[in-house]
């Protein structure tokens, strides 16, 4: 029997068209997703493959979630609202998700850290015991969600072991989540539960603030133009030296904090200024080269060099302070590193624009502290 | 496609003025927190509470109300980097959808605020959900991404750790968001349908809160203008190119938004509210009512009466013509959100959760009906579908006849 060639390409054409449409290989589409980038870029052609995308099958779900490895943190959110819909129409479907697979997505820690979570929470919205079972294994997950809700389980048993009168224990467990811990209140909570039960907390070695520094002010800030002017110390710090400052001769003293959370109060070290600049220096020592994170809090506008590299600036005043509020990447060398903050205050007259502070510390990516060997 | 145009049409009309039931932004379709046609109830008990359903997350954000889904902004985690859209059905309070993202912006923000503090737009398609990090989604309204935008992650230095809450605007097909603090600060129109930036204009380094509001020329049925308030002024843009149409320098208030009716602006200004002549080639001033201060909650006008409460309580009412004050009511605690007018009813919801009916005249107001939510309330009221819709930090409710 003779099939015509254009009734065998129709059916060849019929099948592909199918598969398509049941969900064949994700891949170009995906790579049309992860291939957005800032300020718009490939989003014309990321709509219609996001669409395709949205329309998997469950058994892609995988897929999607391994898509979001080394993903920029757009084509992150597009694909997790993608996976989403791929879930949405399997509930409504009454369909089974894909357990075993979103298990084993789950325990591989070298997965995306945002994907791990979220297969997570598909599992936990599909089977009730699942997060008991599974709680307590993230404490030293790279994925900072799913170690919180560990630290927050370890926090809560602990809680139930000290009401019970079993100190030791509770001080264990305490001790436990203070070292998992990576969020600001975790952190606080745990350190405040030992303190009640006798054990002394240092926080803010805890988190590795940085608590000696050399501070030299007052440098001119009028009309907030001394942001931009390189004073001195930017081109080099002598501990030594003496500059012209704003209204007299600055030189650089030493400082000791105790404050929490590392805060340094320049108006307390120094003297109350406006529109003024302050720098402030570290010497960091470490055995190895790393990458580290500074992470800063400032109320005033910063700069942030680490061994003469600029690392982060910030020309904001007056506009809140707390741990982490900025940060700057860099690489950190065995020995001897420097760290410079310039602190620059303006002139604004009210109540709450009076603050010149800063606070610093050094860590890895996950917030751990990374902390000098002298 | 000819025979469709008068159908698209009205559908525009609707969702642009804010018939057919629907509240589709902050303050409403009109931007000027009118219900028009709609009916509420004026008198609350517990009754009337047609559903209350848990929110995933805080916001001061209003929701909105389209096509028979009420749509809310939430945030939530330590850091209020999960961000939310959730989807219910309007007459059941059944949640339809929901879609998270992680916030890619600057997340902090005043504890009494929260990420999901500007209030969505939807179009009649899509929702256009914007957050204080500055991230805006285009979902929708079955749930489907359409697009995604990271602003924040365009402009690193863009941001507020105090939080941002100017709430978009649609214009025609163009999304306009004002993105304005002291790093990155700039107002940008992005296309609907391809989340494409089309244009983006530099604003002055200055934190502020207002939102833009669409601008109709005289004698024109549709908006094709938005109107950018900043502390030093306001700037009128052709929504479609970005091109200034005009500016005016005047210092404004930076947290409540103007009203734009045909031939007139009134704007918070840092001395009362201002009323603008805009039929002249250069905007001129009609008035300034300094007796008249917003606080928190922007103006509205409503025919030839402009009502303005402010944080501590004190609705005042004066004349839209001229400026002139024509009563004034002392309300129950203090006010953040927008209030709404249905019917010659005013309806107001103080921070401490009390919603509060104000019957209105010329003469005097009379509160007719208290009703308490027992909750922190910060959003604007919405008002659709002859209903009340209010949210807290936890819930969202419906009030209905």
């Amino acid at each position: 029997m003779r099939f015509p060639t254009s009734a065998l390409l129709s059916v060849v054409l019929l099948i592909e068209g199918v598969s398509t449409a049941l969900g064949a290989g994700l891949d170009a589409e995906l790579l049309k997703v992860r291939a957005i980038g800032p300020r718009g870029e490939g989003h014309e052609q990321a709509i219609e493959a996001i669409r395709k995308v949205s329309q998997a099958e469950l058994d892609q779900l995988i897929e999607i979630l391994d898509a979001m490895k080394a993903a920029n943190p757009l084509a992150r959110n597009w694909l997790r609202s993608a996976a989403e819909r791929v879930v949405q129409r399997g509930d409504n479907a009454k369909r089974s998700m894909p357990t075993t697979q979103l298990v084993d997505f789950l325990r591989n820690t070298a997965n995306d850290p945002h994907a791990r979570r979220l297969a997570y929470e598909i599992l936990v919205a599909h089977d009730a015991g699942f997060a008991g079972k599974w709680n307590m294994r993230f404490l030293d997950d790279p994925s900072l969600e799913l170690r919180r809700d560990s630290v927050q389980v370890l926090l809560d048993q602990a809680d139930k072991l000290n009401k019970a009168a079993d100190s030791a224990a509770a001080a264990d467990k305490f001790g436990a989540a203070l070292m998992a811990a990576r969020d600001l209140d975790q952190i606080t909570s745990a350190a405040a539960a030992l303190e009640e039960l006798g054990t002394k907390v240092n926080v803010n070695d805890v988190m590795g603030f940085i608590m000696s520094w050399h501070l030299a002010a007052p440098f001119d800030n009028t009309d907030k133009a001394g942001f931009d002017v390189a004073y001195p110390p930017e081109k080099g710090v002598d501990l030594k030296a003496t500059y012209s400052g704003k209204d007299d001769t600055v030189r650089w003293i030493a400082y000791k904090a105790d404050a929490k959370f590392g805060i340094i109060d320049l108006n307390e070290a120094i003297a109350k200024h406006k529109g003024t600049i302050g720098y402030a220096y570290a010497e960091f020592f470490a055995e190895n080269a790393r990458e580290v994170e500074i992470r800063i809090g400032c109320i005033n506008a910063n700069k942030v060099w680490l061994n003469g590299k600029l690392l982060t600036t910030n020309h904001v005043y007056h506009a809140n302070m707390f741990v982490d509020q900025y940060k700057g990447i860099g690489r950190i060398k065995a020995g001897k590193n420097t760290i410079l903050l310039k602190i620059a205050q303006n002139e604004q007259t009210e109540d709450w624009a009076q603050r010149w502070q800063f606070q610093l510390r050094v860590c890895d990516a996950l917030g751990g502290a990374v902390k000098s060997t002298k | 496609m000819k025979s469709n145009q008068p159908w698209f049409v009205v559908l525009i009309l609707a969702v642009v003025f804010g018939v057919g039931g629907d509240w589709p932004r902050f303050r409403g379709g009109d931007s000027n927190s009118i219900a028009l046609d709609a009916k509420p109830p004026t008198e609350l008990s517990e009754g009337n509470v047609a559903w209350k359903k848990e929110l995933p997350g805080r916001g001061p954000s209003s929701p909105i109300v389209v096509d028979g889904k009420v749509l809310v902004t939430c945030s939530d985690g330590v850091k209020q980097d999960r961000i939310y859209v959730v989807c219910f059905d309007v007459d059941s309070g059944d949640e339809l959808w929901r879609r998270q993202l992680w916030a890619t912006g600057r997340t902090a923000s005043h504890p009494t605020s929260a990420n999901a503090a500007p209030t969505p737009a939807s179009d009649g398609e899509a929702i256009y959900a914007f957050y204080s990090s500055n991230d805006l989604a285009c979902i929708e309204l079955d749930g489907t991404l359409r697009w995604y935008r990271g602003l924040a992650f365009d402009y690193p230095k863009a941001g507020n750790d105090i939080g941002m809450a100017s709430s978009p605007v649609i214009v025609g097909d163009v999304v306009v968001v004002q993105i304005e603090n002291q790093g990155d600060s700039f107002a940008t129109g992005i296309n609907c349908k391809t989340g494409k930036t089309i244009w983006r204009l530099d604003r002055e380094p200055v934190a502020n809160w207002s939102s833009p509001v669409p601008l109709t020329a005289v004698g024109s049925d549709a908006p094709s203008g938005v109107l950018l308030q900043s502390p030093s002024g306001l700037t009128a843009v052709d929504a479609a190119t970005g091109s200034v149409l005009w500016t005016h320098e005047s210092g404004c208030d930076g947290t409540s938004s103007s009203v734009s009716r045909p031939g007139r602006i009134y704007f918070p200004s840092s001395d009362g509210i201002t009323a603008l002549d805009t039929t002249k080639r250069e905007p001129e001033t009609i008035w300034n009512a300094r007796r008249l201060r917003p606080g928190a909650a922007s103006t509205i006008v409503d025919g030839n009466q402009v009502y303005a409460v402010n944080r501590s309580g004190v609705l005042t009412c004066a004349s839209a013509v001229d400026g002139q004050q024509l009563w004034q009511q002392r309300l129950k605690g203090s006010f953040w959100g927008t209030p709404a007018i249905a019917a010659g009813h005013m309806y107001l919801v103080s921070q401490e959760g009390d919603l509060q009916i104000v019957k209105l005249s010329k003469d005097a107001a009379e509160v007719v009906s208290e009703f308490s939510l027992k909750e922190k309330i910060q959003g604007s009221i919405a008002i659709a579908d002859n209903a009340i819709f209010i949210r807290s930090d936890a819930h969202l409710w419906k009030l209905a006849h």
